[in-house]
């Protein structure tokens, strides 16, 4: 639904002139060396379908620079994405999406899966996605779809998840992060330490809660365990009852008048918390970062429960063949290859392979996002604006801090069909 | 589509005119009644092609079966019974369905009631007190103004306005009206009802304007003759003769509105059910056959609603 194709990179005139730049340079190396070379005239282009997540224009720049392919973004919606899988599998070349999202993409054989021996970096992808623990050897919560329960496959047109390790990989990871709530501290002026905090009378009116049921339920199974009402299974794939459960501690809350709004989209968020609408919800660390920029006190607060963690990683259309999968593969590698991580590492997120990321950042770049140290120098943003000053230190601290208290992944559970139902009729209440 | 039919069949004075002048030169042959099917022919197809082939698949698509990742096209009313589930095992509680359909038509007619007032005073207005032409356009082109901004834009800048910290709470409290801010400005019923009258209102204002400047003059004069005050022309004058054009906005109005879950999710701080907003989450998680029953279920009820008011006013024979 809101969906744009974004043409980046280049624009259509310096494309014109570059792709005509390289034909007279492939007719005269023809003519030259009498060699019909019409391969390198041809230009390479990727379309990108994907959340707005990963597709930044510098990145698709320097990959231009780097490798001559250039990418066309597709950008939609987490759900639309998944939606565009399953109905227009020919729209998209390369696929940008969340692992919980495979449950329903591998099943419908749109997708191909990856061979893991053509990416060079593979063996270096950090062991969150292939073992379930940091590189400091911490294990980390499995509950939901975490990554490494559905990133292999048994065979190549295989549609079922294998156990272990074989060469047929689902997703590349490529992006990842621990989320966690947001808060106002310059308003709660309290130390927020659980989950349970989102449900306290202390904030009735002023707490909010993401509307998107697979990401919603999750947060909403962290606030219903943290206040010791339940301790599920598994919080991401709950039984019915379960999922009763847990809607009516929401629903109670609903009633009650506890949430001020609901919101679905990154800019409400940013837009609920700077506004002082809400001093305490569900959040993204951009958006976190966003309010601060505004010059508005937020904290991507860690809590004693644990995080809630998304991945998401690169796959191709089932309609990529010769020479396109070949780009393909070399696009993945490049995006392993270091620029894009320290690129993604610098907006908060984390990148895949942790050491060629380290290698195109500056060491206190390195210190501040990954070792959460104390910034030595400004923080900037890959755009160049500030995002944090001199000596101050990232919410929740290291890599190891934040990713070793993972607790669980957002999912796609059994009883979807059921869970969606059930948030419908929470929002009617 | 027959309306438009009769329309073209009836002869309306203009409508004549224009193919005396015409059938002189060229279309002598033809028939009147093939030249009225050439002239609705072009809507018709556009009709059949982009409303009534769609709308014979989504009512298949209603009674198919799904899974998580694809459509199963055997014959089920999952769709129907998932949607109705509790209804008769939680009475005397509504069910989900039964709630959201109440609260939907709650909204309907508050925004209804109110787009109708001010629609009908704005265009009694413009069609009896602005005497020239350039003015009423002008006038009724500052009506579309709610339009000129997107969507998002337009919900967004609620909030300075009616926000907790907003605009109209650090008025009333810097008067001392109030002591706190009031929390049902924004994210409630009322910033729902106020959003959609604010941007309805248009669709009511012209077509009872349409219906009132083409109320001839002297019939106002003769009842005025006639010894009736003004009260009692614009009850048994005005408001009869502007009927039609009262019934085409109130079908634009509350068609729009049972269908609008946009303007209510983010007004509504997504905590306000909508009938149009059970069939996004139920598209979003990939279960058309699920969203298609709901779709024909609100098209069922708003068709109802349209009959019930085409039976107060007969449109085809008023136009």
């Amino acid at each position: 639904m809101t969906e744009t194709t974004r043409k980046t990179g280049v624009s259509r005139r310096t494309l014109l002139k570059s792709t005509a730049g390289l034909a007279g340079l492939a007719a005269g190396s023809g003519a030259i060396t009498g060699f019909p070379y019409v391969m390198s005239a041809e230009p390479k282009v990727l379309r990108y379908l994907g959340t707005a997540v990963n597709e930044g224009d510098d990145i698709s720049k320097q990959c231009l620079k780097d490798t001559g392919i250039k990418i066309e973004y597709i950008t939609a919606t987490t759900d639309d994405v998944t939606k565009r899988v399953m109905t227009q599998p020919n729209s998209f070349d390369v696929l940008d999406t969340e692992y919980f999202s495979l449950k329903k993409i591998v099943p419908s054989g749109n997708i191909l899966a990856l061979d893991a021996k053509k990416i060079k970096e593979f063996d270096n992808i950090t062991p969150v996605f292939t073992k379930g623990e940091t590189p400091g050897g911490k294990k980390i919560g499995g509950q939901g779809t975490a990554p490494w329960k559905v990133l292999y496959l048994e065979g190549k047109d295989s549609k079922t998840f294998s156990k272990t390790a074989t060469e047929f990989v689902t997703l590349i990871p490529t992006v990842y992060n621990a989320d966690t709530l947001g808060i106002r501290p310059d308003i709660i002026k309290r130390p927020i330490s659980s989950w349970a905090e989102l449900l306290n009378p202390e904030f009735k009116g002023k707490a909010s809660i993401l509307n998107i049921p697979s990401i919603g339920i999750m947060d909403a199974a962290m606030v219903v365990e943290a206040t010791g009402k339940y301790k599920y299974a598994d919080k991401g794939n709950m039984t019915k009852e379960e999922i009763d459960l847990t809607m009516k501690v929401m629903t109670e809350a609903k009633k009650a008048g506890q949430f001020r709004a609901f919101w679905k989209d990154f800019n409400e968020s940013v837009n609920l918390m700077a506004s002082g609408e809400t001093v305490i919800q569900s959040m993204w660390s951009p958006a976190v970062t966003k309010v601060r920029s505004m010059g508005i006190a937020c904290t991507f607060q860690p809590l004693k429960e644990g995080y809630r963690s998304w991945a998401s990683g690169f796959c191709v259309s089932k309609g990529v063949s010769g020479p396109k999968l070949d780009w393909a593969y070399e696009f993945v590698n490049w995006f392993l290859s270091g620029y894009a991580g320290a690129y993604l590492n610098r907006q908060g997120y984390y990148s895949a392979v942790l050491s060629t990321a380290k290698a195109n950042m500056e060491p206190y770049e390195w210190a501040y996002w990954m070792e959460g140290k104390a910034a030595e120098k400004d923080i900037k943003a890959p755009d160049g604006s500030l995002l944090e000053k001199a000596g101050s230190v990232r919410d929740g601290g290291s890599y190891e801090d934040r990713m070793g208290g993972v607790a669980c992944w957002n999912a796609v559970m059994d009883e979807n069909d059921y869970m969606v139902r059930k948030w419908n009729e929470f929002i009617a209440a | 589509m027959d309306t438009s039919e009769d329309i073209l069949q009836q002869p309306a004075p203009d409508l004549v005119r224009g193919s005396e002048t015409a059938r002189p030169a060229k279309a002598a042959r033809l028939s009147p009644s093939f030249i009225s099917w050439l002239q609705a022919g072009p809507m018709m197809l556009v009709f059949l092609a982009f409303f009534l082939i769609p709308l014979v698949f989504v009512v298949i698509v209603s009674f198919w079966d799904y899974n998580e990742y694809q459509l199963l096209p055997a014959f089920s009313g999952r769709g129907y019974t998932d949607t109705f589930e509790g209804c008769i095992a939680q009475l005397p509680d509504l069910c989900t369905i039964a709630k959201t359909y109440l609260k939907t038509l709650k909204l309907c007619f508050l925004v209804w009631a109110i787009t109708l007032f001010i629609g009908f005073w704005v265009a009694y207005f413009l069609a009896f007190h602005v005497k020239s032409k350039t003015w009423q356009m002008g006038l009724s082109l500052l009506c579309t103004i709610p339009f000129w901004t997107s969507n998002v834009i337009r919900m967004i800048a609620w909030i300075p306005l009616l926000g907790r910290n907003g605009l109209v709470n650090s008025g009333l409290m810097k008067t001392g009206l109030i002591g706190q801010p009031i929390e049902w400005l924004l994210f409630s019923e009322f910033s729902v009802v106020l959003a959609l009258v604010h941007l309805f209102t248009f669709f009511m204002v012209v077509p009872i304007f349409n219906s009132m400047i083409r109320i001839d003059k002297s019939l106002i004069e003769a009842a005025y003759d006639a010894g009736a005050t003004g009260f009692q022309t614009l009850v048994n004058v005005i408001i009869p003769l502007a009927k039609p054009g009262i019934v085409i906005g109130s079908i634009f109005v509350i068609t729009i509105v049972m269908g609008d879950f946009i303007t209510i999710g983010v007004m509504g701080g997504q905590q306000i059910a909508a009938a149009g907003k059970i069939i996004e989450t139920r598209v979003n998680a990939l279960q058309f056959p699920a969203a298609a029953a709901n779709a024909v279920i609100l098209l069922v009820i708003t068709f109802l609603i349209i009959t019930m008011m085409s039976r107060i006013v007969d449109i085809k024979k008023e136009l």
